[in-house]
């Protein structure tokens, strides 16, 4: 896995954090590192910690992987139909460029709040997905899908050989995008939302009782899970097309 | 399989004619080679045969339900495949065994394992021309197929070629006329000069 920091720099911008809440002063205008980890330390031992985090863990996932589906489905049938992919492109551009507090506000309006954040990581990935697999598709290599076609090569061998390979890189590239989303546009629904039990209602309380340390604490926790959620499925899906390659030859 | 009869064959790209009435008889079951320098129609002329390109005017007797392999002008391989992986994808009939029977007979026997993409050059050729040889054909379309391969190397591919296609109908595309010589041409097509003649 790449390493895209160096410890060294994070302990520095650490410092300087440590530093700025000192000069400061004032933990609720800016709490220093130590007591954000101390709150953090506090807030692990408790049960409702962890429900919290599988509560929205499941939801914003849960999201993901919907938008992901359904973007893939949609974009191989744009791909081979023009008129699906003309009825879709007014909805895809709508669905990217409308601000999701409007979604939020209005998902709060037609349902419940508990299920909020499964339908906005939904909407904010799936015209990611779907674009991104769709451009793969349409930049397929001509000349290895002219060879195939020469060949007469078994569709299902395409697929895997030729298709598969060939999308990846855009699949990759549009899911590592989508997961920083979900995430950020999930808990942004659940801050509104406030559905019980869910990360986004302890942030929003911690904002009401102005208790910044357990605000950078959430707030600790929700860029720990979105990284490690992107490292796992990108690896996993890394893994996943070194063993197609294996497999196949 | 019959004799492919070309009639009056015409191809115009971005309106320069690249094919113009072109005439040729191409008999079956040996081999046929076509000289030219680049830009008289010869990877056009191919990609009729494989029925990639369709003609503006003209014929093609005999391609009907017959099998077609080709070495393309490119390798046209599966970069992060590995030799025999790529064989196979065109002739999923062949045994494990014949395959690596023919990447030895291609000098290919320490590529086993490995990514296509780390091959040199001249081994991304032999795997493609290998893997054309391998799939089931009754046509075979050799654009430059020897291209890159050095000088001792081409001697022993060249011979390897032409066993394995004994028989068969096969169209080579070449600069030199050494290479049809070597192929055991029965006729050799300068399609410079045949184009020429067209014009008059």
């Amino acid at each position: 896995m790449k390493k895209n920091f160096r410890i060294w720099a994070v302990l520095f911008w650490l410092l300087v954090w440590q530093l700025g809440s000192m000069a400061i002063g004032s933990e609720i205008l800016l709490v220093s590192p130590l007591r954000v980890i101390q709150t953090l330390a506090d807030m692990i031992r408790q049960m409702i910690f962890w429900r919290s985090v599988c509560f929205s863990f499941i939801r914003v996932f849960g999201g993901f992987l919907l938008g992901t589906a359904l973007g893939c489905l949609l974009a191989v049938l744009s791909s081979r139909f023009q008129v699906v992919r003309e009825l879709l492109s007014p909805l895809v551009l709508t669905v990217r460029t409308v601000p999701v507090a409007s979604f939020i506000i209005l998902a709060l309006i037609w349902f419940s709040s508990k299920n909020l954040s499964v339908l906005i990581s939904f909407l904010m990935v799936l015209p990611i997905l779907y674009t991104g697999v769709l451009t793969g598709i349409r930049e397929r290599d001509r000349e290895l899908l002219e060879m195939a076609r020469v060949f007469h090569v078994r569709p299902w061998r395409k697929l895997l050989m030729i298709d598969i390979p060939e999308v990846y890189p855009y699949f990759h590239s549009a899911c590592r995008t989508a997961l920083g989303l979900s995430w950020k546009s999930g808990i942004a629904a659940e801050v509104i939302g406030m559905p019980k039990g869910s990360i986004g209602e302890h942030l929003q309380q911690a904002k009401v009782y102005l208790d910044t340390p357990t605000l950078f604490a959430w707030t600790v926790v929700i860029v720990l899970i979105s990284l490690l959620c992107e490292r796992l499925v990108l690896h996993g899906m890394d893994q996943g097309m070194k063993m197609l390659r294996r497999w196949k030859g | 399989m019959k004799d492919l009869i070309i009639r009056d064959l015409c191809k115009t790209y971005n309106g320069k004619t690249v094919l113009d009435r072109l005439n040729l008889t191409i008999p079956a079951g040996k081999t046929t080679a076509i000289l030219a320098p680049s830009g008289y129609g010869k990877t056009t002329l191919l990609r009729c045969l494989m029925g990639l390109e369709t003609a503006d005017s003209g014929t093609i007797e005999g391609l009907e339900g017959i099998r077609v392999s080709v070495v393309f002008q490119e390798d046209r391989l599966l970069e992060g495949f590995g030799a025999e992986a790529n064989i196979r994808l065109c002739s999923p009939e062949a045994s494990g065994e014949q395959v690596r029977e023919g990447l030895r007979a291609f000098s290919l026997g320490d590529a086993e394992g490995k990514p296509v993409s780390a091959f040199s050059g001249g081994m991304k050729r032999r795997v493609s021309l290998l893997r054309a040889l391998m799939a089931p054909y009754d046509l075979l379309l050799l654009d430059e197929p020897f291209h890159g391969l050095d000088e001792e190397l081409r001697e022993q591919i060249m011979e390897e070629t032409n066993r394995r296609s004994h028989g068969k109908t096969v169209v080579l595309v070449t600069h030199d006329p050494y290479e049809a010589e070597r192929m055991q041409a029965v006729q050799t097509v300068h399609l410079e000069s045949l184009v020429q003649e067209q014009r008059k």
